[in-house]
């Protein structure tokens, strides 16, 4: 775990970016140091992707390098297992996370099992960049939530990051690793601007798998990931208002969780609140307080409370607000934590 | 097993496509292919067969039944869960992977593709190590045996193929990927798919149907809507051929030419080789709940090994001390993998978590650490 170190010790080389801009930086970044690595998906060529998240790659790395595909999603993910096979570095894009559900094959069945049904001779350095989450009030299927989906199958690892900084190092981070792992950009928070440390090499990212503490606090730890980070930070903004000093656990990693940050918050804090939009039941909420009541239940003041969207379908436009964890329902999560 | 039919007088079995319909590729530059060509030739029994070309296809097809009856006996004394056996596609099998480079080119089977391994020289103790459950991909590496793990999803390993493929298109270096499916696949979305995006992409992959007229139970006209896999590859943009597939000169040239023309940058070609399932689905299976006996007995008049025996002995091309040795040392294979599956060990429980990721996580390594403690107690 750390706070805040990656950044300052990479301060000197620090941009200021949107996470879009910064997703993009270091798609250049892993084109640039690696001939093997290749961007392809829907639109992500002359177009840049419709959140402009590839934008002008393809015009400095060749057609061959950043390319558009049929709008088939199976046959994306496939074509970049046989890729990896063929020695290739693939960042394949599915445009929207409601439309990875047409590639659950070729992601459960093969590109996460390849590695152990070839009793790991075949690559299979993939990784699957996901747009994902809601609150852009889009229209259907294009904002879910499939974290816990991804975190259940084995062979996979899942990464959502919540700031421009650690989108721009997870990513570089997920491209260098050689399994393949699921990049869950948080649609939300995609024009968000904040400092990007650029030069951030290898040596300077914590190892996958590691959470970190963006707001140190003592009465109650909220855990979070993606878009639900900035709101954790909202309502400790307004908690500290009431003298109630809450920490904030930013997961980054949604397999592997990191089991030691949970437990060594909740250790400081001795109560937890998980935050996500995704739905309740089977959510990983339910993974996160069970790893915290494993590994820290004697420190436990109070059960591990849970805000998250409801058991529905992702709703429309309007119903948006009221579905996504908002800053009351989380203060109400919190009270109930600390008056139990 | 000698045959008194004459090589290309085979009978048109009932309720099967008739085989006489088979096109080959023309022998013309392969870039002067048009997209979707489909000429009428006759059937590939006049298709021309070097005398060294056709012992060796009738040495790797000979292997593959002897190799597949031991496999069905194993089944049948308990040492393989189950089976799935290739009686009948060996000409499909073994023409179409003799036309393959095994320095350049790289197979994906799914399931049924055994003497497509034997063709290639994958390790067969490995590659039937699968249907004794020691492992679900096959114990024999893939990556150096130019043959993708045996996967069970028949449509899965289509578009893995177009991706190879375009690998290789991407480093200009030469290779082909050859996918293997079969009629049922054919209705998978991925090879949808897959067939638009190696058309897209003109990626150097061939793709070879297996039509062996029924996926499990359910026959041809309740499975390719039009009645031809090989006419749909007009509609993705490339040649579409069918062919005899239980004549394996026919099966071979049609799958040397179709690498010939994506070598050259000619793009994908789709082969749908017509045959026949001789045996069950599987072990588990009973075929006689949907097909009619006569309809195997047909087709089992168009045994492709008796067909090419005649054919080789008609030509002059092998005489009898050929064939006694080709089954000597088809027996003494068959014997040998069987012999060596059946006592290959189980593997150990550490695999359970060895190959779950290249870079194993603290988590997967805990959950290990806790097994060991408790299988140890």
């Amino acid at each position: 775990m750390t706070e805040l170190s990656v950044d300052e010790r990479h301060a000197a080389g620090t941009v200021e970016l949107t996470m879009q801009q910064a997703v993009n930086r270091a798609l250049r970044t892993a084109l640039a140091e690696d001939p093997a690595v290749l961007l392809f998906g829907e639109d992500v060529g002359r177009l840049g992707g419709v959140f402009r998240v590839t934008d002008g790659l393809q015009a400095e790395f060749g057609a061959d390098r950043v390319f558009d595909t049929p709008l088939a999603e199976s046959a994306i993910v496939g074509m970049a297992v046989g890729l990896a096979m063929n020695g290739f570095r693939p960042v394949p894009e599915l445009q929207f996370d409601g439309f990875a559900y047409p590639a659950v094959d070729q992601i459960v069945n093969q590109m996460a099992r390849m590695h152990y049904r070839s009793r790991g001779t075949a690559p299979m350095p993939i990784t699957l960049r996901l747009p994902s989450f809601g609150g852009i009030q889009a229209p259907e299927h294009h904002g879910e939530s499939l974290e816990a989906l991804f975190a259940h199958v084995p062979g996979l690892k899942v990464v959502a990051p919540a700031d421009p900084a650690d989108a721009y190092r997870l990513l570089l981070q997920s491209v260098r690793a050689d399994d393949p792992v699921v990049f869950m950009e948080p649609k939300a928070r995609y024009w968000d601007r904040g400092p990007v440390p650029v030069g951030a090499d290898a040596s300077g990212m914590d190892p996958i798998g590691t959470s970190r503490v963006v707001r140190p606090g003592r009465h109650a730890t909220l855990v979070a990931w993606g878009a639900m980070v900035h709101r954790c930070l909202e309502v400790a903004e307004l908690a500290a208002e009431d003298g109630v000093d809450l920490e904030v656990l930013d997961l980054r990693w949604l397999k592997p969780i990191d089991a030691d940050g949970l437990a060594a918050s909740v250790a400081r804090t001795r109560r937890a609140v998980v935050v996500h939009e995704a739905p309740l039941t089977a959510g990983l909420g339910a993974e996160v307080a069970a790893l915290i009541t494993e590994r820290a239940f004697r420190d436990l003041a109070a059960p591990v409370q849970r805000v998250t969207g409801f058991d529905v379908p992702y709703p429309a436009g309007p119903l948006e607000p009221q579905y996504l964890p908002t800053i009351d329902r989380v203060l109400f999560a919190v009270q109930r934590t600390l008056e139990f | 097993m000698p045959s008194s039919e004459p090589a290309g007088a085979d009978p048109a079995p009932p309720g099967a496509p008739a085989p006489d319909a088979a096109t080959v590729l023309p022998s013309a530059p392969a870039t002067d292919l048009p997209a979707g060509a489909a000429m009428d030739v006759p059937t590939g029994s006049t298709t021309d067969l070097p005398a060294d070309l056709g012992r060796r296809l009738y040495r790797d097809m000979l292997t593959a039944r002897r190799l597949d009856g031991e496999a069905i006996a194993l089944q049948r004394q308990g040492v393989f869960p189950a089976y799935v056996s290739l009686r009948g596609q060996e000409a499909a099998q073994v023409g179409s992977a003799a036309a393959v480079d095994r320095d350049r080119d790289f197979v994906f089977p799914t399931y049924r593709e055994m003497a497509v391994a034997l063709t290639l020289g994958v390790d067969m103790v490995g590659y039937m190590a699968s249907h004794r459950a020691l492992w679900h991909g096959g114990l024999y590496d893939p990556m150096a045996s130019r043959f993708a793990p045996i996967n069970a999803v028949v449509g899965g390993p289509v578009p893995h193929a177009v991706g190879w493929a375009l690998g290789e298109r991407l480093r200009g270096t030469g290779g082909c990927a050859v996918s293997y499916f079969g009629d049922g696949a054919s209705s998978e979305g991925d090879v949808h798919e897959s067939l638009n995006f190696a058309g897209v992409f003109a990626a150097p992959v061939v793709f070879v149907c297996q039509n062996n007229q029924w996926a499990l139970s359910v026959p041809n006209e309740r499975q390719v809507a039009g009645g031809s896999v090989a006419a749909r590859a007009q509609g993705y943009g490339m040649p579409g051929v069918r062919v005899d597939g239980n004549d394996p000169a026919a099966v071979y040239t049609a799958t040397r030419a179709a690498l010939d023309h994506a070598r050259a940058g000619g793009g994908p070609t789709l082969i749908e080789a017509v045959t026949y399932r001789l045996e069950p689905h599987s072990t588990s299976d009973d075929p006689s709940r949907y097909r009619d006996a006569a309809e195997e007995r047909a087709w089992r008049e168009r045994d492709p090994l008796p067909r090419l025996r005649a054919r080789l002995e008609a030509a002059g091309h092998a005489d009898a001390a050929f064939f006694e040795q080709a089954e000597a040392d088809a027996r003494a294979t068959a014997e040998r993998v069987r012999d060596g599956v059946a006592a290959a060990p189980e593997p150990g429980g550490a695999d359970l978590f060895t190959h779950v990721y290249r870079e194993p996580t603290r988590e997967l390594a805990r959950q290990r650490r806790a097994w060991q403690e408790e299988v140890e107690l």
